[in-house]
């Protein structure tokens, strides 16, 4: 499996807190990659070192096997990145704009990139500040994309827009990986949204990986178990959370439950469910397999 | 063609639902040889989806030898599943005879769906 982007101990400080520390993982190349957490859990830092706009205190960020150099042109052709707060030069029309990206990038797709625009019925002689927050929002968008990059980082794309918007700028991503092959790596806060077209996860939680594996995989290995209260002890899973309500007892374990009895009853998850047993457990025993135990066991799985 | 559709929360990955779909049409005889499945990108506009997740259901696809790959043009399908669907009325009018017996002998309808889950379940498993 060739890797897109790779962290080694990466970690980040501010004065004296950390943002991000000890953070080892890796995306698959061609994979969309979800990025989750709580605010403050250092998902923008993350995004940020990854697209050399800041600079780790300890531990490597590379890209596609290269350590990021901000300096290097290749490394800026081949990565784009979003800042959540989409910053522009927002007295210049929409199509002044594109020609901007133009002017700035020696790769630029202007075709798919007006066509992209023309598709969400933005008005491309307006300028950036008459737009809605939404229609902004789908310009920074294809702006980043027009750039025909390798990799792309998305802080909080979705952030602020409306269903209806939602959608557009998910089809627009969505159309572009499965045209280029493209890698994406996007933080949210909304799992719902992401759960459909992420087939990677990444879950952070006070400054720390919690989940870092294949989406498939991640709901492979966890188990809702509903049983009785009192005789739940197991040693063959990691309990993740546990909710008692009288006599019952609903558990989010990591691992193979094996031959419980038959007051258990084991449910599938979904990623809501997940995420959220990690993030209200930030001491849990991390989950981040190694790339080779996920993919022999995803192989099994089919 | 087939417009796939995807149920987020039955636990069954999304590959899986896509490739059940598309032997289901098949053996419905909705799709049949020489029909072209969407293309990825067709199926992505359908449904939200990763388009990795349906090229992994459609590479499962060709493996099982449902459907071929043609460069350049799509993916078609291949086989009937007609050795089956031959056998189909016969088989139906037997399962619908047990099922008869089986109201007769006082059982409610989901206490006969759990009954074909369990069979079929231990037929998965001998296979």
């Amino acid at each position: 499996m060739a890797v897109a982007l790779e962290t080694d101990g990466l970690g980040r400080r501010y004065l004296t807190n950390w943002g991000l520390r000890n953070c080892s993982l890796q995306v698959p190349e061609g994979s969309i990659a979800g990025l989750v957490g709580p605010n403050g859990a250092g998902k923008s830092t993350l995004i940020r070192m990854a697209a050399g706009i800041s600079t780790p205190s300890e531990g490597t960020v590379s890209v596609f096997g290269e350590r990021v150099d901000p300096n290097s042109a290749t490394f800026l052709a081949r990565v784009g990145y979003l800042d959540q707060l989409r910053p522009f030069y927002k007295h210049l029309s929409v199509e002044e704009t594109l020609e901007w990206g133009a002017r700035l990038n020696t790769s630029w797709d202007k075709a798919s990139a007006t066509k992209w625009l023309v598709d969400l019925e933005i008005p491309l002689d307006w300028k950036i500040s008459l737009l809605s927050i939404g229609q902004q929002a789908q310009v920074a968008l294809a702006v980043c994309m027009g750039k025909s990059s390798d990799l792309l980082l998305l802080d909080e794309p979705m952030a602020s827009l409306d269903p209806l918007a939602r959608q557009g700028v998910i089809q627009m991503l969505l159309d572009s990986v499965a045209e280029k092959g493209t890698t994406v790596l996007l933080s949210s806060h909304i799992v719902s949204e992401l759960e459909p077209i992420c087939d990677y996860m990444i879950i952070l939680s006070k400054s720390r990986v919690q989940v870092s594996a294949p989406t498939d995989y991640l709901l492979a290995n966890h188990h809702l178990l509903v049983g009785p209260h009192e005789s739940h002890t197991f040693d063959s899973v990691n309990v993740i959370s546990s909710k008692i309500a009288g006599r019952q007892a609903t558990l989010l374990v990591q691992g193979d439950p094996g031959g419980l009895g038959p007051e258990w009853q084991v449910i599938s998850p979904d990623l809501q469910d997940i995420v959220l047993a990690y993030l209200a457990k930030p001491n849990a025993e991390p989950f981040v397999p190694s790339s080779e135990t996920s993919e022999l066991n995803e192989g099994e799985l089919s | 063609m087939i417009e796939f559709r995807l149920d987020r929360h039955t636990g069954v990955p999304a590959y899986r639902q896509i490739i059940d779909q598309v032997r289901h049409a098949i053996h419905l005889g909705i799709l049949r040889p020489g029909d072209q499945l969407p293309t990825v990108r067709e199926v992505v506009r359908q449904i939200t989806i990763n388009p990795n997740t349906v090229h992994r259901a459609y590479r499962e696809l060709e493996l099982q030898g449902l459907t071929e790959g043609r460069t350049g043009s799509g993916t078609f399908i291949r086989h009937s599943l007609s050795e089956v669907s031959g056998q189909q009325p016969k088989l139906l009018g037997q399962l619908e005879l047990w099922m008869k017996r089986a109201r007769d002998a006082g059982l409610e309808i989901e206490a006969v769906e759990a009954l074909i889950a369990e069979a079929l379940q231990s037929m998965k498993e001998e296979e």
